[in-house]
């Protein structure tokens, strides 16, 4: 499904001692299928937004359109959007509560009416989906460690079978192998599902290394877009605004104001790591020939 | 004296059924030996139940022992008299800021530790000012702490322990939830703390970057403490970080790709510039 936002404006608590506007003007496209990363610091508008995607929050002024159609129209089915739109909060497995993991997970699907063979069908598919392991299953959702929590949770979203999957910082708090196994399996889903997927994260080494595309949130406007490569050469730019470059990006940087002839625009290690090689061996073509 | 000192330390949690009746203990902390000089800055890194947050909350008597003993400043936490000065004497910071901060206006929040330890009034001030000053956060004295970014908020956290004028200060997680400025100038806060008040600090984090300017890094796996050395020393074990589910700074990391391609780089490189400076020397 592709979602394209125009020119939407969101202002908490009009009219009150409290108005704020945390969306100023924001509009871009997502088209179906892409894996795209929203940053952007605390308070910078990024929950706000992918608040309005599944219509939680309905914009101050603008529109959305899902698939061609806005969202604001009279008579557009908003129930089936919240189901289209699967929408993972930080720390989701707050909201995990059933006797056992697979009951939780069927929770979903039994909203939307689906009969019980059909739902306990989901689950599973979800569960393996995010690779939960089937030992579990029948296990309190309460006993689990961090990550396998934190992979039901998602399962409960998935099995709602989403046309678009969000999710708001998916690893905080994860130990580092804990979070590459999430994004991983995140990545693997996008790969097999086709699903449109949005990330949002505070770490840009892990926005770097899966994501197609960025849209950089600043107060309530949109800052920078684009492919990871062309946002993080503005790194002075998200430094300002209380962001960063992957620190591999640093490195090249360094390395080129040294005299290394190294491209800049490098966000992951093995990127970076070609990069430098390289140049080793340009420098060691360029020495041979000049002693020959 | 150390600040802290761990023998044999013990902690089983007991589990309960849907009763409520015993059902048997999961040992969270296995035989832990440790030491902590004053001063120092040391990191404690590990996966998730791995064990470093029940290790944290023994050193300032939120658990006591199983078995085994840990003296905080020479005080043993199972001698219910010492509890109180055990908690003077070691601060927490927790993960979550909107759960530690209570007052309404910043230096409200911050007074509210050495109000509660009966310090006088004028001192109260003297500290509040002193504290803020430190995290670099006087100038918002007279905000609304819900008004503040996280980085912010944390940094306000911080400076209500130190009102309480602790000699060492433990961080379960403080930047979980922060963004990579947030991350940075907590940090920064705690080394400046270090160096200007020589409080002992703590930190307990899932960010390898964090850690590399640490005295000492501490690794738990399964309750027990499994390496421990500086950062030099642990991050040049990749593959042993690796088993335990950890990892190591990016720059560590492109450090090592680099070596197995073939270049001559030395082991254990953590800052940007090292790695910069290594590989400008290659000829």
């Amino acid at each position: 499904m592709s979602i394209k936002i125009e020119n939407i404006s969101y202002v908490y608590s009009p009219g009150t001692a409290y108005e704020k506007q945390a969306l100023k003007n924001v509009s871009f496209e997502i088209p179906d299928g892409q894996f795209a990363g929203i940053i952007g610091h605390t308070g910078s508008g990024k929950s706000t937004l992918i608040q309005h995607l599944n219509g939680l929050l309905k914009a101050t002024s603008g529109a959305i359109y899902h698939d061609g159609k806005n969202i604001y129209d009279k008579g557009y089915d908003m129930r089936s959007l919240r189901s289209r739109v699967g929408l993972v909060f930080q720390y989701p497995e707050h909201q995990l509560f059933e006797e056992d993991v697979l009951t939780d997970v069927c929770f979903g699907p039994k909203n939307q009416g689906l009969p019980k063979e059909e739902c306990e069908a989901r689950a599973r598919e979800a569960l393996e989906l995010v690779g939960f392991p089937e030992k579990y299953y029948l296990q309190s959702p309460f006993e689990l460690s961090g990550g396998q929590k934190r992979r039901a949770a998602i399962a409960g979203v998935l099995a709602m079978k989403p046309e678009v999957l969000i999710l708001d910082e998916p690893t905080a708090g994860l130990d580092p192998k804990g979070r590459d196994d999430i994004l991983d399996q995140i990545q693997h889903l996008h790969e097999r599902t086709k699903i449109t997927v949005i990330l949002v994260s505070h770490s840009m080494e892990d926005i770097a290394r899966y994501v197609e595309r960025i849209v950089v949130m600043n107060r309530g406007t949109k800052m920078l877009d684009g492919t990871p490569e062309e946002v993080f050469a503005h790194y002075k730019e998200l430094e300002a605004v209380g962001l960063a470059a992957p620190q591999v990006t640093y490195i090249m940087h360094d390395l080129k104001e040294r005299g290394h002839s190294v491209k800049t625009d490098v966000t992951t290690i093995e990127e970076a790591a070609d990069e430098i090689m390289k140049s080793f061996r340009k420098r060691k073509s360029e020495k041979g020939s000049f002693h020959d | 004296m150390n600040m802290i000192r761990a023998r044999q330390l013990v902690y089983d949690y007991e589990k309960r059924d849907e009763e409520g009746n015993y059902a048997g203990v999961t040992r969270a902390i296995d035989q832990v030996d440790l030491d902590v000089k004053p001063g120092q800055f040391v990191a404690v890194l590990g996966h998730n139940g791995s064990g470093k947050s029940t290790l944290a909350k023994h050193m300032n008597a939120i658990l006591v022992p199983t078995g085994g003993t840990i003296w905080v400043a020479g005080r043993d936490t199972r001698d219910s008299e010492e509890i109180f000065p055990v908690r003077r004497t070691a601060g927490m910071v927790f993960q979550n800021p909107d759960n530690q901060i209570i007052g309404t206006v910043v230096e409200e929040d911050v007074g509210f530790g050495p109000e509660n330890l009966g310090v006088p009034t004028d001192e109260i001030w003297t500290r509040v000012e002193e504290s803020l000053k430190t995290v670099g956060m006087l100038e918002y004295r007279s905000h609304s702490p819900n008004k503040l970014s996280g980085g912010q908020k944390q940094r306000v956290a911080i400076a209500g322990v130190i009102a309480m004028e602790p000699q060492c200060i433990v961080l379960d997680e403080p930047t979980a939830m922060l963004d990579p400025n947030g991350r940075k100038e907590v940090i920064r806060t705690l080394h400046e703390l270090r160096k200007k008040k020589q409080v002992t600090v703590i930190l307990i984090t899932h960010y390898m970057e964090e850690v590399i300017d640490a005295d000492r890094i501490f690794v738990m796996d399964s309750g027990r403490v499994v390496m421990q050395g500086t950062p030099k020393e642990i991050f040049s074990r990749v593959d042993e970080l690796k088993h335990y589910r950890l990892d190591v700074p990016q720059v560590t990391m492109l450090a090592e790709e680099l070596r197995k391609r073939g270049l001559d780089l030395p082991k254990g490189i953590l800052h940007r510039e090292e790695l910069v400076d290594a590989i400008c020397q290659l000829k």
